[in-house]
């Protein structure tokens, strides 16, 4: 077989690497690297790596790992300076090089191995070799002469890459509150002279501050004022630093013919994961990998290649843009106590959780649940809702009970008058079918309208599914009265279902009441039933409509806060449902972002479920602040051992 | 977790003949099901008709179409088939259904193409809800409902009115994933227990060069990705094995394995490998 000749068109560290590994594994392969930038010119400054790459790096080629490691800068510690305080937690190796002593490790084993690397080359076509390596980042030239079906949009905050020589001890975020907004930082060392120092702040605080308008210069002297404490009096350097929007580049193949593309040139991660880099070698690692097994048989390769990265790729990508979401979000976070906040910035991408936390760094948790416990009744490690009511035990939902017969979703659903309740404390979910009521019980399916059933209601005449029945309009004294009555009932918490389409949603949604003062009805019921009611009061909302049409995040989080300020103590936060055909987003844990929206842009406590299946999960959301109560879909076994009040539950949805 | 085998409906060099010694040999094995895709604009069966044929030489499988595209076929149709076939068989229909994933199905059929979401939860509807039952027979009494796909609404239509979630295949990470969706899905609606979790997957242990040959026909229109179909295809007892174990961890309640090529020896090879 004769010799491959392989282009490989970018001089950074994924191009580099796999002109190493293709080279080591078959020398006689002809093996070019084609870098526009003179061989010291590199942009940014230091990049990070976790202790998982460097396994595989080791593996792939134990001389760069070698090299590599031993120029480490290595720490343990996460440093989260925020509200006057700095927070410390251990536990989270990282390593960081600075870039261009990476890349000048990479050259030198190229060399040795007999690389061809040729710098200050301008390519203008595709080379003409058996296989083409894309590997010239985020805005590659040779895959804007493919077809990959490109995508590039920007995210989160607008950011600047600095350099300073102010050496960091520990990975360092630093939250500053301005006149302007919110700006943050995300700083660590890569070596013994020098940090990244990596500024953002979200656009509307960027035009506000003026800083579309500055220079390079004027940018940095306005950072370096602005964090002139944190920086000890020490300098920044800039490298062409610009104001930049981060690009998230995705594609829908990442080969075309003989063009393969890896790293930044295929996928982006935004900067805030910190795994660029290691995304770049390891998919240089895979192809190298396909192209032994296949024998060098490109196609087949490249085909490995792509099956082998695609998942573990999207997967980080999913995990970066959420962390570029977060982090433009963080001013809502700013009312949060720093143990708290530093807990939510720890726990923000779902890697790390309580217990996992536990482990890494056993003193952080035990702050942490100790400043819970200090607030509450119930010891930890099991955090107590909100409020006034003892919670040894956890409280039992009652599921949906109707104010009338006429208000049920089916026959076998119970009302208020005839409901007993269940021993210890209990949720009581109060509500109105509107017009998905007259249906069949919920083990045939849902919305299966009763052959002999019984009227319907709803604010607007229109049936809610296929073949549903259709409602006529409520009187509303009517149902206001049933629910009033209702509300005298003794339980530990009293919910009105306003979420899923129900009676009472059906008022607050464009799709199904078409009025301009939606919250008329359903406000009126909540002050009604407040006057009534002494104890703790929940209003279950859908957040969201999942329709275009419907009320949008933005819009449930208003409806929520005008329910807040009408008297509602807790939101139980839901989604979708309002029409039988919206667009939901089903996985795990699919309602915790929203609740965390709503609690800490409306500022109300709130109650979330959505498929949550662990106490580890309960005790990260709660402890993070992004719920006060949390809905465990838990098996009857393990609802018996969690009312032990030396590990309790919140909640414990009972299913039978 | 069950292990239902596929009937060759798709493969090339399928017979009449061949189809339904498969449904017989599996009624004999220990076989849980038989299962057959729906295609129009291919050389396939007609699924319908297939499991026709199936009830008539089986007593004990379950006849499932995993799944068949509801939208082509007019609502009332699609019932009095599936209901058919169920009452032939003496009450063994579990009937998958979802909207496919070609245009040339749809052309084929003279069906509309747009609106297939909303036309498959009409059909759900319909035949859930036994809606029009006096007039358009025989009884839908007693079929099992699956529904299949990926996208939200899939999984919301599969909660609302179905018994449980057909998955379209992929290696068993894929099957857990979309099975963590349908538990979600299913516990948002309102639904007491849990969803039946049906999956399927190919194996090929005979001529691995015919077998693939098939898989990227028949996969073709998935673009660059039939080659990590391919790429992921168990050809080896050892293999299936994996594959079997990995989607039982992930909580399948039945399996169903489709062969690449038709000849009975294929099944005989299943047999083996599972034993």
């Amino acid at each position: 077989m004769p010799p491959l000749k392989v282009d490989i068109v970018g001089g950074g560290p994924g191009g580099l690497y796999l002109a190493i590994l293709l080279k080591k594994a078959e020398p006689s392969t002809d093996v070019r690297v084609l870098e526009r930038n003179a061989p010291d010119a590199t942009f940014g400054w230091g990049v990070v790596f976790s202790e998982e790459t460097l396994g595989s790096l080791r593996d792939a080629d134990p001389e760069t790992h070698l090299e590599i490691t031993e120029t480490f800068a290595r720490w343990n510690r996460l440093d989260i300076r925020f509200g006057g305080r700095e927070l410390r937690s251990t536990g989270h190796s990282f390593s960081a090089i600075a870039r261009a002593r990476l890349l000048e490790i990479l050259q030198r084993r190229c060399r040795a191995l007999g690389v061809e690397l040729d710098f200050g080359v301008e390519i203008e076509e595709l080379p003409d070799a058996d296989l083409v390596v894309g590997a010239d980042g985020a805005n590659s030239l040779i895959r804007r002469l493919g077809e990959f079906g490109t995508k590039v949009e920007p995210e989160g905050s607008k950011y600047v890459w600095f350099g300073t020589d102010l050496v960091f001890d520990a990975f360092t975020f630093i939250f500053k509150e301005t006149e302007h907004g919110l700006f943050n930082v995300h700083a660590y060392p890569y070596d013994e002279r020098m940090s990244t120092f990596i500024v953002e702040c979200p656009d509307v605080v960027w035009r506000a501050a003026g800083l579309d308008e500055l220079d390079e210069h004027e940018s940095l002297a306005f950072c370096e004022q602005l964090f002139a404490h944190d920086l000890r009096g020490r300098e920044l350097f800039s490298n062409r630093s610009l104001w930049l929007d981060f690009p998230k580049v995705t594609n829908r193949v990442w080969h075309d013919g003989r063009v393969v593309l890896v790293g930044d040139a295929a996928h982006t991660a935004h900067f805030s994961i910190g795994s660029g880099t290691k995304l770049a070698m390891e998919d240089s690692i895979a192809l190298a990998n396909g192209l032994v097994r296949r024998s060098w048989d490109v196609e087949a390769a490249i085909v490995d290649y792509e099956l082998e990265r695609a998942p573990v790729v999207e997967r980080t990508q999913a995990a970066a843009s959420d962390s570029a979401a977060y982090f433009s979000r963080m001013a809502t976070y700013t009312q949060m106590e720093p143990l708290q906040f530093a807990f939510n910035l720890l726990t923000r991408s779902g890697r790390i959780t309580h217990a996992s936390l536990g482990i890494r760094d056993p003193q952080f948790t035990r702050a942490l649940d100790s400043w819970f416990g200090g607030r509450a009744v119930s010891p930890p490690p099991a955090f107590s809702p909100w409020g006034e009511f003892p919670n040894r035990f956890s409280l039992v939902p009652s599921g949906f009970v109707a104010v009338s017969p006429e208000g049920r979703i089916s026959p076998e659903t119970p009302v208020i008058g005839e409901w007993t309740r269940p021993e210890g404390p209990v949720l009581l979910q109060l509500g109105h079918a509107g017009r998905r009521g007259s249906c069949r019980p919920a083990s045939a399916g849902r919305d299966l309208p009763l052959e002999d059933g019984w009227p319907i209601v709803a604010p607007l005449r229109v049936p809610y599914g296929p073949f549903s029945r259709v409602p006529e309009r409520p009187d509303e004294d009517e149902i206001l009265a049933q629910f009033v009555a209702a509300a005298e009932i003794d339980v530990d918490v009293l919910e009105l279902d306003m979420a899923h389409g129900y009676l009472l949603g059906s008022y607050l949604s464009p799709l199904t009441n078409p009025v301009e003062d939606r919250l008329r009805f359903p406000l009126r019921m909540l002050e009604a039933v407040r006057q009534v009611r002494r104890g703790p009061l929940a209003v279950r909302l859908s957040i969201t409509d999942w329709h275009p049409r419907g009320n949008s995040v933005d819009d449930g989080i208003a409806i929520a806060r005008a329910m807040r300020d009408a008297g509602a103590d807790l939101i139980h936060v839901e989604a979708g449902q309002t029409v039988h055909d919206d667009r939901p987003e089903y996985r795990r844990g699919f309602l915790t972002a929203l609740s965390d929206r709503v609690r800490n842009e409306a500022r109300v406590p709130t109650l979330v479920g959505g498929y949550l299946t662990t106490l580890d999960e309960a005790n990260t959301i709660v402890g993070a602040g992004r719920a006060d109560l949390v809905l465990l879909d838990l098996p009857p076994a393990q609802i018996e051992r969690s009312l032990d009040p030396s590990n309790t539950v919140l909640l414990a949805e009972v299913r039978p | 977790m069950n292990i239902g085998v596929g009937l060759p409906t798709t493969t090339p060099g399928a017979t009449g003949e061949l189809l339904l010694e498969w449904a017989r040999r599996a009624d004999a094995a220990p076989f849980s099901s038989v299962a057959v895709l729906d295609r129009v604009a291919y050389d396939s069966f007609e699924p319908f008709a297939a499991l026709a044929g199936a009830a008539g030489v089986t007593r004990r499988v379950r006849l499932a179409t995993m799944i068949a595209i509801g939208p082509l076929r007019p609502t009332g149709l699609l019932a009095k088939q599936a209901a058919s076939v169920h009452q032939l068989s003496g009450g063994r229909l579990t009937l998958g259904l979802a909207v496919g994933a070609r245009t040339e199905d749809y052309e084929a059929a003279h069906a509309e193409s747009r609106g297939r979401g909303q036309k498959l939860a009409e059909q759900l509807a319909y035949i859930r809800g036994g809606v029009d039952g006096d007039r358009v027979g025989p009884s839908r009494e007693g079929i099992e409902l699956l529904v299949g796909g990926l996208s939200g609404q899939a999984f919301s239509r599969m909660a609302r009115y179905a018994d449980g979630y057909a998955h379209g295949g992929g290696p068993p990470r894929a099957f857990a994933s979309a099975a963590a969706r349908a538990e979600a899905a299913w516990k948002d609606l309102g639904r007491p227990g849990r969803p039946k979790l049906w999956g399927q997957g190919y194996f090929t242990f005979g001529d691995v060069e015919l077998g693939h040959a098939y898989l990227r026909d028949y996969y073709a229109f998935t673009g660059g990705f039939v080659e990590q179909i391919v790429a992921a295809n168990p050809t080896s007892p050892a293999a299936l094995k994996d594959f079997v174990r990995g989607y039982e961890e992930a909580g399948c309640d039945e399996l169903v394995l489709f062969s690449t090529t038709p000849e009975i020896e294929e099944f005989e090879r299943l047999q083996e490998a599972l034993a």
